[in-house]
C-alpha cells in the first residue's frame, strides 16, 4: 500500500511539472516584453528592468526555468507587483474563506446529490427520474452567477433570511460565519449536484443490470438491500471519482462565486490579479489549484481499493 | 402419471408474449412439463429457442417486457404465476434456487464468497451468525472447494471460473430448494472443468434429491446428464421424452437434425495430405513483459517454442483450454502480434520480423476468418465493400473484383444480390460465410480460423464446417484450425496439436491422438469431453440419415 | 433476411443506414424542441436589426437604469417623432437591454459553434496521431495530462490575460482546456476500434493506414465526437458569459449576454432586470444545447446515456 502511494505520487510529479513548464511558458511566449507584461501597465521603466533582473530575463530561456522552479520549490512564490507584498503571505491570507466554500458545497453536493441519483436510478423512467434528470439539465445549463443573483434575489433581498454578501471569518464566531456561508455554498453546490447526481444515476442504473444484481434477486434478496448492500457499493468508483474530477469545476464556481458574494478568498484573488495583470500572482495561482486538484484525485484514487477488492495496491 | 410422484415443477400450457416488432408473436407458447423430484430435465434449443425465457419465468425473473399472458407454472403445486412478489421473493433461494451461464459475472465483486452465500441463509432464515458461518463452511466442503476458511473470505475475483460456479452452487442448494435452474451452467467454462461441474451437479442432485431443470444448447451435456429431454424450437417444444428415447429414437426431424449435428468424438481416418509446404514455423515465441521502473517485472510466455508445418490442402488443428496460447500463435502466424522469437516460413521467406511495409504484399497469402461474426464486419460497409477491399488494395479493379465477389458469395452460399447490404442484415452464420468469401477474395494459401465456428449454434456450424472442407478441396488451402473444441476438431482436422500453457503437449494424425492420445492433459480432454459415449454410437449415423 | 429469431441474440451496436438518422433524431421530443429553440436563437441574432431594435452600442445619458417597460420618444432626422418602449428597460449608460440582449444571441452561437469545431478538429488530429503513432502517444498524452490539471476555467482566465480581450482571445481561451478531452475521447475509440476484428481483417487485407483510418476507424469517431462536440458547445456559451462578467471576456462594445450581466452587477439590487433577461436567455440557449446533446448522445451513442 505505501508503495503504491509513493507511487502515484512520484506519477503525479511529472503531471505538476509538465504544468509548471506550460505556466512557465505561457507568459514567455506572449507577443511583447514579459518584464514590461509582469510589472503592469503603470510600471516605470526602473521597475521593468528590476523584473527583467529579478526574474532573469536577460538569462537563456532554461536558466530562467530553473531560476522560477527552483524559487518555487523554496516556497518562494514571488512578489505581486499589484499588492506590493509577498504572494505566499497573500495567499495565505485568503485560503479560509475558499476553503469553506468548498468544503461546505462539497458536503452539500455530496448529501443532495447521492441520494437522488441513487433514487432516480433506482426509479429508472419514473416521473422522479425525469425531475431529477431534467433539474441536473437545467442546473448545467444555467451560470453560477444567475444562480447566485437569484438566490441572492429571492433569500436576501426579498425575504431578508441571510445577508446579500460578505465572509465573516471562523475567529469571529460560529454563527455568523455558517449565516453567510449558507448563499454561496448553495449557490455553488447547484452545478455540482447535477453532475454528481447524473453519475450517481448512471452507475447505479448500470450496476442494476449486471448478473450479480439477477443473482441477488435470485436469492429472494428485498429490493432495498439489492440496491444498498448489492448495487451502491458497486457503483462507488466511478462515483468518486466524478466527485474529485469535479474539483476543476468547484475551483472554476469558486472564482465566480467570491466575485458575487464579495468573498476575500483566492477565487476573487484571481479574478483581480487577472484584471491588474498581476502575472507572478496568476501564476502562483494556477499551479496552486492544479496542485490542490491533482492531490485531492490521487487521494481519491487511493480510496478505490476501500470499495472494490479488485483495486489492491 | 399417477404413478409417479407429485412433480416438483409443473409447466402447464405456458405462454409468454413478446413485445411488438419482433419475429413473433409469442416467446415460448403452450410449453408443458413437468420435473420430478431427483430428476435432470435438460431443456434444449438453439438460440431463440425459448429455452432460457423458459427458466426465467419460473423463478419470476423475466425482463419487464416479456410477459405471461397464458398457463401455469406450479412449484409444489403453487403457481408462482399467480403469487404476489412477497411470497415469490420468499420461494427463490429456499424453495427453488438458480445457476447461470457466466459465473464471472454472476457474483458481486465486492462481496466476500462467504458473506453471499450466507446472504441466503440470512434471507430465509433465523439462524445466528456462528451457525450461518459453519453452514457455509460445510457447503463449501461439499462443493469440493479447497480450504473452505480461506475460501469464505476471499472474493470472487480470486477464484477460477469454476471454482466460481461451485460457490454459486453452494448458495443455490445450502437450503436444499425442491428445485434448481441451472441455464447454461457449464457454457462458459472449459471442458475439463465443465465436466467436474456436471459431475458436482449429478452428485449433489442425487444427494439431495432435488429436481433439476438444465437449459443448455449441447446435446453432448445432455447426453451426460439428462434423465428426461425437452426439446424447443421457436417458443415451441417439438419433442419430450426420456432421455434414451429422444436421444436413441428421435420422433421429430427437427431433434434428429440438433443429434445430427452433434459432431462425433469418432474422427473419420484421413488419408495424409502430400501437398507442398505451405507454412512452418520454428521456435516460435511470445513473451509479454509487464512492469517498469517501480513496479516488479513479469514475463508471460503466451507462447513458447512452437512448431508446425501445414502442407496445402491439409488441416491442422490447435486445440487446447483458454490460455493455452492457441490464439496467440494463431495471431503470430497472421502477423497481427509480432512474435518475440522464432520463424515463420511462408514459402522461403521468414515473416516473423518483416515489418509492415514488407509484410503487405505477403498478407494474401495468409487470411483469417475470426470468431465473432458480429464484430469481424465492418457494421458501417457494405458486404461487397468489405470483399473487395482486399482484392482492390493489390491493383485487381473494382468491377472485376465485385464480379469475383459475387462468384464468392454463391459458393459460401449466399445470393449474390445481397452484397448491397450491411451485416446486421445477416445472421451469425451468414456472416462468418461472408468473413469466408472476404478471405477467399485474397486467394490466399493459408486460411486461419480463429475459434470460426465456436459461436454458431449446432445447426448453423455443421454447414459451416462443411463448407470449409469444401472450399478447402476446391482451392488446395492449408487451414490452421483453432478451437477449444474437441469433438469439432475430429469432424475437420488431418493433424491436431494440443496446447497447454503456451506450449505444444502433443501431436499428430487426429485418428491416432483419438485412438492413443500420449499426453496426460490430451487424455483428460478426450474425457472430459461432453457426450462423447452418445457421440460415438452408430446411432448417430442411424439419425443423420433417417 | 434474420433467419435466426432475434430474442436472446448478443447486443450488437449495428448503427441504422445513415439516411434514417436525421428523420430518427428529429422524433425524439427533446432533440426537436433543443433543436428549433436554437433555430430560433440563430434567427433572432442573425435579424435582431429588423426586430425592433436599437443601437445596442448607443450610450443614452438621458435614460440610464430605466426599468422595463419604460417609453421614450425618438426623433428622426426628419423631425418626426416615434416612441420607442423599453421592453427590458435600459442599463446605466442608457443603453436599450432588449437591443442588446437580441445582439448578443450572435456572440453566444458564433462561439459556441467556433468553439467546438476547432476543439474537435485539434483533438481529432492529436488524438488519431496519439492512438496510431506509438513514439507520439506518449509526449502528446502528457502535455494532455499537464492541460487536464489546470482547472478549466482557470486556464481559460490565463489564456485570455495573456491576449489583448477580443472575440478571438475568447475563443482561444475557451478552446485550450477543451482539447485534452476530446483527444482522450479520440484516442480511447482508436486504441479500442484497432483490436476490433474487422480492422484486423482490414489489416490482413492488406489496406494501408490513410484508408485504415478513413474507412474502418475514423467513422467510430463521428457519433461520440458530435455528441462531445453540443456539449462543448455549452460549455463554451457558459464559458464565455462567466469570462465576460468577470470583465477580461468580451468588450463591452460587442453586447454579450455575460457582459450585458457584468454591467449590471453593481446596481443588481435595484435594478435586477440588466441581470434577469440576458439570464434567462443565456440559460435556455445552453438549456437546448444540452437538450440536443443528450438526444443526440441517447440516439447515437447509447451505451454513454445518462453519464
Amino acid at each position: 500500500m505505501l508503495g503504491y502511494v509513493l507511487r502515484r505520487l512520484a506519477a503525479s510529479i511529472p503531471v505538476l511539472a509538465i504544468v509548471a513548464v506550460l505556466v512557465f511558458l505561457m507568459l514567455r511566449l506572449t507577443p511583447g516584453d514579459p518584464a514590461a507584461v509582469i510589472a503592469g501597465d503603470n510600471a516605470s521603466s526602473e521597475q521593468i528592468a528590476q523584473v527583467r533582473h529579478q526574474l532573469g530575463l536577460d538569462q537563456p530561456l532554461l536558466v530562467q526555468f530553473l531560476i522560477w522552479i527552483g524559487n518555487l520549490l523554496q516556497g518562494n512564490f514571488g512578489e505581486s507587483f499589484f499588492f506590493k507584498k509577498s504572494i505566499g503571505d497573500l495567499i495565505l491570507g485568503r485560503v479560509e474563506p475558499t476553503l469553506s466554500l468548498a468544503a461546505a458545497t462539497m458536503l452539500i453536493a455530496v448529501c443532495v446529490a447521492i441520494p437522488l441519483g441513487v433514487v432516480a436510478a433506482y426509479r429508472h423512467g419514473s416521473w422522479l427520474d425525469r425531475i431529477v434528470m431534467g433539474a441536473s439539465v437545467l442546473g448545467f445549463s444555467v451560470p453560477v452567477f444567475v444562480i447566485g443573483y437569484g438566490m441572492i434575489y429571492v433569500f436576501a433581498i426579498t425575504l431578508g433570511w441571510f445577508p446579500v454578501q460578505g465572509y465573516q471569518p471562523l475567529s469571529a464566531g460560529f454563527g455568523g460565519y455558517l449565516h453567510r456561508l449558507v448563499l454561496p455554498a448553495l449557490t455553488l453546490s447547484v452545478v455540482y449536484i447535477a453532475l454528481i447526481a447524473r453519475m450517481t444515476r448512471a452507475s447505479v442504473l448500470e450496476v442494476l443490470n449486471e448478473d450479480y444484481i439477477r443473482t441477488a434477486r435470485a436469492k429472494g434478496q428485498v429490493e432495498r438491500k439489492i440496491l444498498f448492500r448489492h448495487a451502491l457499493k458497486n457503483a462507488a468508483v466511478p462515483i468518486v471519482t466524478v466527485v474529485g474530477i469535479g474539483i476543476a469545476l468547484l475551483i472554476g464556481g469558486v472564482v465566480v462565486t467570491e466575485s458575487v458574494f464579495a468573498i476575500p478568498g483566492l477565487g476573487r484573488l484571481t479574478v483581480d490579479a487577472v484584471l491588474a495583470r498581476d502575472y507572478p500572482t496568476i501564476q502562483a495561482l494556477i499551479l496552486l489549484f492544479s496542485g490542490v486538484y491533482v492531490l485531492i484525485n490521487l487521494l481519491i484514487d487511493l480510496t478505490y481499493s476501500l470499495f472494490d477488492p479488485r483495486i489492491r495496491h | 402419471m399417477s404413478d409417479t410422484p407429485s412433480p416438483v415443477l409443473d409447466i402447464a400450457d405456458l405462454a409468454i408474449a413478446l413485445p411488438g416488432g419482433g419475429d413473433r408473436l409469442r416467446a415460448v407458447d403452450g410449453v408443458s412439463f413437468t420435473v420430478a423430484p431427483g430428476e435432470i430435465v435438460c431443456v434444449v434449443g438453439e438460440s431463440g429457442s425459448g429455452k432460457s425465457v423458459t427458466a426465467f419465468s419460473v423463478m419470476g425473473l423475466l425482463a419487464r417486457v416479456l410477459k405471461p399472458v397464458a398457463g401455469a407454472i406450479r412449484l409444489l403445486g403453487e403457481d408462482v404465476l399467480t403469487a404476489s412478489p412477497q411470497r415469490l421473493r420468499a420461494l427463490r433461494g429456499d424453495r427453488m434456487a438458480m445457476i447461470f451461464q457466466e459465473p464471472m459475472t454472476a457474483l458481486n465483486p465486492v462481496l466476500t464468497v462467504g458473506d453471499q452465500i450466507e446472504e441466503v441463509l440470512r434471507i430465509h432464515t433465523d439462524l445466528g451468525p456462528k451457525e450461518r458461518r459453519a453452514k457455509v463452511l460445510a457447503m463449501l466442503e461439499a462443493m469440493h472447494l479447497p480450504d473452505p476458511e480461506r475460501m469464505h473470505a476471499s472474493y470472487p475475483h480470486q477464484l477460477s471460473g469454476g471454482q466460481r460456479q461451485r460457490v454459486m452452487i453452494a448458495a443455490a442448494l445450502i437450503l436444499d430448494p425442491a428445485l434448481l435452474i441451472a441455464d447454461e451452467p457449464t457454457t462458459a467454462l472449459d471442458v475439463t472443468t465443465q465436466a467436474q461441474i456436471l459431475r458436482l451437479i449429478r452428485e449433489m442432485q442425487e444427494r439431495r434429491g432435488t429436481g433439476v431443470l438444465f437449459i443448455t444448447h449441447d446435446f453432448g451435456v445432455v447426453a451426460e446428464i439428462a434423465d428426461r429431454v425437452v426439446v424447443m424450437q421457436h417458443g415451441r417444444i417439438v419433442e419430450q421424452g426420456p432421455a434414451d428415447q429422444v436421444l436413441g429414437h428421435p420422433q421429430h426431424p427437427y431433434t434428429r437434425m440438433l443429434i445430427a449435428a452433434v459432431p462425433t468424438m469418432t474422427p473419420a481416418r484421413r488419408p495424409p495430405v502430400t501437398g507442398a509446404l505451405a507454412l512452418e514455423t520454428a521456435a516460435l515465441s511470445k513473451t509479454y513483459r509487464s512492469g517498469g521502473l517501480f513496479k516488479k517485472a513479469r514475463e508471460v510466455h503466451a507462447a513458447a517454442d512452437v512448431a508446425l508445418r501445414i502442407r496445402r490442402g491439409e488441416t491442422v488443428g490447435i486445440v487446447g483450454e483458454s490460455g493455452s496460447g492457441k490464439s496467440t500463435v494463431a495471431r503470430c502466424i497472421a502477423r497481427l502480434i509480432a512474435p518475440s522469437a522464432g520463424q515463420i516460413m511462408v514459402g522461403d521467406q521468414d515473416i516473423a520480423r518483416l515489418p509492415e511495409r514488407r509484410l503487405r504484399p505477403l498478407r494474401r497469402k495468409i487470411q483469417v476468418v475470426f470468431q465473432d461474426p458480429f464484430r469481424s464486419l465492418n457494421p458501417r460497409r457494405t458486404v461487397g465493400d468489405s470483399i473487395i477491399e482486399g482484392p482492390v488494395n493489390f491493383g485487381s479493379d473494382a468491377k472485376a473484383a465485385t464480379a469475383r465477389a459475387r462468384d464468392l458469395m454463391s459458393l459460401v452460399g449466399l445470393d449474390p444480390a445481397a452484397l448491397a447490404r450491411y451485416p446486421h442484415q445477416f445472421s451469425g452464420g451468414q456472416r462468418q460465410r461472408i468473413a469466408l468469401a472476404r478471405a477467399l477474395a485474397m486467394e490466399p494459401e493459408i486460411l486461419i480460423a480463429d475459434e470460426a465456428v465456436s459461436a454458431l449454434d449446432v445447426s448453423v456450424q455443421r454447414q459451416v464446417l462443411a463448407l470449409l472442407d469444401d472450399v478447402q478441396r476446391r482451392f488446395d488451402l492449408a487451414i490452421l484450425f483453432i478451437t477449444h473444441d474437441l469433438r469439432v476438431a475430429a469432424q475437420i482436422c488431418d493433424r491436431l496439436i494440443v496446447m497447454q500453457s503456451g506450449r505444444i503437449v502433443e501431436e499428430g494424425p487426429t485418428a491416432e491422438v483419438f485412438a492413443r492420445p500420449t499426453a496426460a492433459y490430451t487424455r483428460a480432454l478426450i474425457e472430459a469431453a461432453p457426450g462423447r459415449e452418445f457421440g460415438r454410437g452408430e446411432r448417430l449415423q442411424e439419425a443423420a440419415s433417417a | 433476411m434474420s433467419a435466426e429469431p432475434t430474442l436472446l441474440a448478443p447486443a450488437v451496436a449495428t448503427l441504422p443506414p445513415p439516411r434514417t438518422l436525421p428523420a430518427r433524431l428529429l422524433r425524439n421530443p427533446v432533440v426537436a424542441l433543443g433543436t428549433g429553440f436554437l433555430l430560433l436563437m440563430a434567427l433572432i441574432g442573425a435579424f435582431a436589426p429588423f426586430l425592433g431594435t436599437l443601437d445596442p452600442t448607443a450610450i443614452n445619458p438621458a435614460t440610464r437604469n430605466r426599468p422595463p417597460g419604460f417609453e421614450r420618444t425618438l426623433r428622426a432626422e426628419d423631425g418626426s417623432t416615434t416612441t420607442f418602449r423599453h421592453r427590458m428597460g435600459t442599463d446605466s449608460l442608457g443603453r436599450d437591454v432588449y437591443s442588446r440582449v437580441l445582439y448578443g444571441a450572435r456572440v453566444s452561437l458564433v462561439i459556441a459553434v467556433a468553439v467546438a469545431t476547432i476543439a474537435l478538429a485539434v483533438g481529432l488530429l492529436l488524438g488519431l496521431v496519439a492512438g496510431y503513432i506509438r513514439p507520439l502517444d506518449g509526449p502528446i498524452m502528457r502535455l494532455m495530462d499537464g492541460l487536464m490539471a489546470i482547472p478549466g476555467i482557470l486556464l481559460a482566465i490565463a489564456v485570455v490575460s495573456l491576449f489583448r480581450a477580443g472575440l478571438p482571445a475568447v475563443i482561444a481561451a475557451i478552446v485550450v482546456p477543451e482539447i485534452p478531452r476530446v483527444v482522450r475521447l479520440v484516442r480511447s475509440i482508436v486504441l479500442s476500434v484497432r483490436e476490433e476484428p474487422y480492422v484486423e481483417a482490414a489489416v490482413m487485407a492488406g489496406t494501408r493506414l490513410p484508408q485504415l483510418m478513413a474507412r474502418h476507424i475514423l467513422p467510430n469517431t463521428i457519433a461520440p465526437l458530435i455528441v462531445q462536440g453540443t456539449f462543448i458547445a455549452a460549455s463554451a456559451i457558459l464559458v464565455e458569459a462567466v469570462l465576460s462578467f468577470l470583465g477580461i471576456g468580451i468588450p463591452p462594445e460587442i453586447p454579450s449576454w455575460g457582459n450585458i450581466m457584468a454591467e449590471g452587477r453593481n446596481l443588481f439590487r435595484v435594478y435586477p432586470h440588466n441581470i434577469l433577461y440576458p439570464g434567462i436567455f443565456l440559460g435556455l440557449t445552453v438549456l437546448a444545447v444540452n437538450m440536443l446533446g443528450d438526444g443526440l448522445r441517447d440516439t447515437l451513442d447509447p451505451k454513454m446515456t445518462g453519464r
